[in-house]
């Protein structure tokens, strides 16, 4: 412990040369902590400068217009205090939205990153042991990889429009292929029909993103050491029990992490997916309709901006309120260092 | 090696707080510019002369912005060298993004001189009025018109022009520049084929619809997606069985005026061709491309549209087809208006911000677009009607545009224009868009459909938030 003995007797050089008129502050400890800070200071200066401008200010701006009958067409409004919200909590369509956006909360990242960790799985571990090698993935696990990830490449607006030619009930694919084989039975109006639009967006949604995990699984699971996978061998274990006892638990972190990536895509991402997809934009009889549209609606088509902005703070606290859920439910004391 | 610590874990809550606020900044975008105002950016006027009705300043550039959609820009550009010879340069930018682009620019007092407010991303032009925002046109309307001095310009619009542009009072706000019909559309070679004519009352057309039936032929086909689609047929119809008085008391929102004995009648009209199925399998979920290409395959002879069709269904449209546009059917012999009656009106709305520099360069454009050689111009490149009377006079004209010509003609004063649409926008394309969606896909029965239909517009007469209009 040599290198501590030595800080302590800096420490106390320092503290000695502290006397009165030697040396003062520039020779002492504060002064080279003031030195350090300012080094670091000079670098973040200007990024938080800009987060304060852009991010920061606007989110204050907000709450303040959320208290507004701001049109967002001109530039005088009154204050109107907590009105909008008042309105809000009498707005059906709000809680409407509200409902489908939960929705989504809770079968998006099921979906998405279920999928995303068997693919994973069975691209890493999953295959056919080889000779000398205790875990790797399934014949051709390389193409699947590119092949997965293919959907992230596109724009969000293309893969809507893509999937909203797919869906189309006359000369759509999907209806295509099932009369082709003879399931002409199980055609659908898809996206025009109520009780089938919202999982339709869901699943264009699910893949959409499936690539995006199956990547980032991909990753930490090629972080596992493979001596581990060389025990669970030797000691029996089946594909299963290495995935739910060993695999799943070693990257906790990082499914944790693609969940609330995956709740704030149901949050937020689906605006584009149901403006661009859905009937009459949320339709329906609104059985797609999520707050981010709602408040598209109400801002840019109705001249509602101040109630708009109050939607949003609404959807700022849901946000808020999941992510603060995600991390808290996944806390656990006990870490595995490898 | 790796860990599985708590990598990040503050850092992502921030971040997902961050992102979180993807929408809400994106509002404050705008409002950033919200609490500042625009100021004397004015230039300086010109002087007044006959040519120069109201003294544009011959130097001072113009900004123009023109949607780009189904009529293109080349109709603009060409009125701009028009107005170039004889004041400052046009500076003229083609966006299909009016609302994002420009909404910001009105809110922050420096919009352009003029803008041609429409498409699917148009500013919602009764708030903008509410707001003050828009110049009044009167001084244009009462201006000698371009090629004649001594007609007004207000007298060489097409009536209804003028009317389109009023919200509540006199002043007119908006100059539609071009002249839309709405109704049922076919393909005239079809029904000759066939040897079928075009069904004057509704049991001649169930009585076609079944005869298509058997040929594997649809009846009826619409844009699923956009279901305010249907009321291009659906609202006149419902004026000819009780009277355009009846499309007032629904424009001015009054109590019980959805519960018309006309409306439930028309609803049922409708309600009946699905019940039958006549309507193209699939339809609710058709957006209106699809639908419209279903139609030109031939897989349905109808489908309510409006003139623009016959341009956007263009590169599906088959040589022969022979587009055209007849009036909907009528209900039966005891209907108020009769089987000519259609609804047109002004659209492609062109609006002056009364913030902008050059409100007199804005206006002066407007006379030189309004001029026949313009007016001509605009026909013959786009195939669409304009506002200004007689200006597709003698042009050889497409099979569609001059169908509509003519039923606008046969329709003389029995022009509905149901104002509902422009009004109450969230009205009428959600709400009861979202109804009539429902109703067509026989999810709904009539009577539901429009105790729910008045029940909307009751809640949207009770919001004190939405600015009421009257027909006057």
């Amino acid at each position: 412990m040599a290198t501590d003995s030595r800080v302590v007797a800096d420490e106390t050089t320092a503290g000695t040369a502290k006397g009165p008129g030697v040396g003062g502050f520039a020779a002492s400890r504060h002064y080279r902590t003031f030195v350090k800070y300012r080094f670091i200071a000079g670098f973040l200066a200007f990024p938080l400068a800009l987060y304060g401008v852009f991010v920061i200010s606007p989110f204050f701006q907000t709450f303040y217009y959320s208290l507004t009958d701001w049109t967002g067409y001109s530039s005088d409004f009154a204050f109107i205090g907590l009105d909008n919200f008042g309105r809000l909590l009498e707005d059906g369509l709000f809680w409407k939205a509200l409902g489908h956006n939960l929705v989504l909360l809770v079968c998006l990242p099921l979906l998405a990153l279920g999928l995303g960790l068997f693919f994973a799985f069975m691209l890493n571990v999953g295959g056919r042991h080889a000779r000398g090698e205790a875990a790797a993935g399934v014949r051709g696990s390389h193409i699947y990889k590119i092949v997965y990830f293919f959907p992230q490449v596109l724009s969000v607006a293309i893969i809507a429009v893509l999937w909203g030619n797919i869906y189309n009930p006359q000369g759509g694919l999907l209806n295509g292929v099932l009369n082709a084989v003879g399931l002409s039975s199980l055609e659908q109006n898809w996206l025009g029909d109520p009780g089938l639009a919202l999982s339709c967006v869901l699943a264009v949604m699910v893949w959409a993103n499936v690539g995006f995990y199956v990547v980032l699984f991909s990753a930490a699971m090629g972080s596992i050491p493979r001596d581990i996978y060389e025990a669970v061998l030797l000691d029996g274990a089946s594909r299963m029990t290495t995935f739910f006892r060993i695999t799943l638990p070693l990257i906790r972190d990082t499914v944790q992490t693609g969940w609330v990536y995956a709740g704030i895509m149901a949050l937020e991402t689906c605006f584009a997916y149901v403006h661009i997809m859905t009937v009459n934009q949320g339709g329906p009889n609104y059985s797609t309709l999520v707050l981010p549209v709602y408040l598209y609606n109400k801002a840019f088509r109705d001249g509602q901006a101040g109630y708009a902005t109050a939607v949003g703070v609404a959807l700022l606290l849901v946000t808020m309120l999941f992510a603060v859920v995600a991390m808290g439910l996944g806390r656990r004391r006990d870490r595995i260092e490898f | 090696m790796g860990s599985t610590s708590e990598f990040g874990r503050r850092d992502l809550i921030k971040k997902a707080a961050a992102l979180g606020l993807v929408t809400v900044p994106a509002m404050s975008a705008l409002s950033a510019c919200a609490t500042s105002g625009g100021d004397d950016r004015k230039v300086e006027k010109g002087k007044k002369t006959d040519s120069n009705p109201f003294g544009v300043n011959e130097k001072a550039g113009l900004e123009v912005v023109i949607f780009d959609g189904g009529f293109g820009t080349q109709y603009a550009k060409d009125a701009a060298k028009d107005y170039e010879k004889k004041y400052g340069a046009v500076k003229l930018k083609a966006t299909q993004d009016i609302q994002p682009l420009l909404q910001p620019r009105m809110v922050g007092g420096t919009p352009p001189d003029l803008v041609d407010n429409s498409g699917a991303k148009a500013m919602d032009a009764a708030t903008l009025i509410a707001k003050g925002q828009i110049a009044d046109l009167t001084p244009l309307l009462d201006a000698p018109s371009y090629d004649d001095p001594d007609k007004k310009v207000r007298d060489i619009l097409v009536p209804g022009t003028i009317e389109m542009g009023q919200y509540g009072d006199d002043k007119c706000y908006r100059l539609n520049y071009a002249f839309t019909t709405y109704g049922v559309w076919y393909s005239k070679k079809t029904l000759e084929d066939n040897g079928w004519e075009y069904p004057k009352t509704w049991d001649e057309m169930l009585a076609l619809c079944a005869k298509a039936k058997k040929k594997g032929i649809a009846g009826w086909t619409y844009a699923g997606k956009y279901p305010y689609y249907i009321a291009f047929a659906l609202y006149p119809f419902i004026a000819k069985i009780g009277g355009s008085d009846v499309i007032k008391a629904i424009d001015n929102l009054e109590p019980n005026a959805w519960k018309h004995d006309a409306v439930l009648k028309a609803f049922e009209a409708y309600y009946e061709l699905e019940a039958k199925g006549y309507i193209l399998k699939g339809t609710p979920g058709l957006d209106h491309i699809q639908s419209q290409t279903q139609w030109t395959k031939g897989k349905a002879l109808f489908i309510p549209n409006g003139s623009w069709v016959e341009n956007e269904a263009k590169a599906t449209t088959p040589k022969d087809f022979e587009v055209t546009m007849a009036p909907p059917s009528s209900l039966d012999s005891s209907d108020k208006m009769p089987f000519e009656t259609i609804w047109a009106k002004a659209d492609e709305p062109f609006i002056v911000p009364k913030q902008a520099k050059n409100v007199e360069g804005g206006l002066e454009m407007l006379r030189v677009m309004l001029s026949k050689k313009a007016a001509q111009n605009f026909a013959e490149l786009v195939s669409s009607l304009t506002c200004v009377q007689g200006a597709t006079d003698g042009m050889d004209l497409p099979p569609g545009l001059a169908s509509s010509s003519q039923a606008l003609k046969d329709a003389g004063d029995n022009v509905v224009n149901p104002r509902i649409r422009d009004w109450y926008q969230t009205l009428d394309k959600e709400k009861i868009g979202g109804i009539l969606a429902e109703m067509m896909a026989g999810r709904m029965k009539p009577k539901e459909a429009v105790s729910a239909i008045q029940k909307a517009a009751d809640e949207t007469a009770k919001d004190d938030s939405i600015k009421k209009y009257k027909h006057s």
